[in-house]
């Protein structure tokens, strides 16, 4: 997060949105979660974005390491469909409260 | 010898006298006059007096040595990168070469972006097709050792010091790490203002906006 920063705020991740967790019709799988990046549409898109780290930030009322932010790191695993769909795995499974939320997909590890 | 044949299983081809033929242990037995040779047994090892509980093998200690990480193609010396995480991220950089941990070395210039003669890993770096001539420059002092923390000298505190706080902590940085930036950051700067906009684009930070697909960019 933003460290007191005071100079430019640069944007060096995409945007994506949790749609929910990786399920059938009546089951639902909480350790792999389903990701809409942002601009990325086809499955061959993914492939630029398979192994980049994702962190799911979220405010809690305590203060912890100094600060209300928190965050949950994962990563992009493999594409899910043919529409540019995201599977992901975080560290410890999303919250339920995460569907429809905002995710920050970096573009590191990177191999440009 | 040639194994021996067999006609089916147990059946072998070789008569009892033919296949003690073909063994010629009746030559080496001619050869030294009559009786086989004996071999010496070396002497048995006395009985040890001890022996561990369970037959566990000691493990040999592995001899594998980690590779020299491998540098990316597209980075090479006087390549500008662009950071993507930490303390100066989206800041425009000149590569100037890899050390042996694998880490690159890169600087600002510290006078054009802010950023020192630093080491970043290139899994965190976006290589641009931007390349900068960095001839002029000697980076050959420059290893991992130079970059290693200094040491705290832990001396040894009566009862009545331990209840002060540590004021050692000098974060100054030492001149002769300034005066290498200067030494470097010179031939730098010499070959950044030949090329028009250079300094200005390595001034700027790199920044996502909206409707930016960093998968079909072109760096």
């Amino acid at each position: 997060m933003v460290k007191g920063r005071t100079g430019q705020r640069v944007r060096l991740y995409v945007r994506g949105t949790i749609l929910g967790y990786k399920r059938s019709k009546s089951n639902q799988y909480e350790t792999t979660s389903l990701v809409q990046i942002e601009g990325v549409n086809t499955k061959e898109d993914v492939a630029w974005y398979c192994g980049k780290r994702m962190a799911y930030i979220y405010k809690a009322k305590t203060k912890s390491s100094g600060t209300h932010y928190r965050c949950i790191w994962g990563k992009v695993t493999r594409p899910h469909g043919n529409s540019g769909v995201v599977r992901a795995k975080f560290k410890s499974n999303l919250p339920p409260e995460s569907m429809g939320r905002k995710v920050r997909v970096f573009m590191y590890p990177s191999s440009i | 010898m040639a194994p021996a044949s067999k006609l089916s299983q147990g059946i072998k081809r070789a008569s009892r006298s033919h296949a003690y033929h073909r063994r010629g242990l009746w030559a080496i037995k001619a050869k030294h006059g009559g009786s086989f040779p004996k071999a010496e047994k070396p002497a048995a090892p006395a009985e040890p007096k001890f022996y561990p509980a369970d037959d566990v093998k000691p493990r040999t200690p592995s001899t594998r040595k980690p590779k020299p990480t491998k540098l990316r193609s597209t980075i090479t010396p006087g390549t500008v990168l662009i950071l993507l995480a930490g303390r100066f991220m989206g800041k425009r950089v000149v590569f100037l070469k890899q050390l042996k941990s694998g880490l690159l070395l890169i600087s600002g210039p510290f006078k054009i972006n802010g950023v020192p003669i630093r080491r970043v890993n290139q899994t965190y770096v976006i290589a641009t097709s931007t390349k900068v001539d960095i001839s002029g420059v000697d980076v050959s002092k420059f290893d991992d050792k130079y970059f290693a923390r200094e040491k705290k000298q832990k001396a040894k505190k009566t009862e009545g010091e331990l209840f002060e706080t540590e004021k050692e902590a000098s974060k100054a940085l030492p001149d002769f790490k300034k005066d290498d930036q200067k030494a470097v950051d010179a031939a730098l700067i010499k070959a950044i203002e030949t090329v028009p906009e250079l300094k200005s684009y390595l001034g700027a930070r790199f920044s996502l906006r909206d409707g930016d697909k960093p998968h079909e960019m072109v760096f």
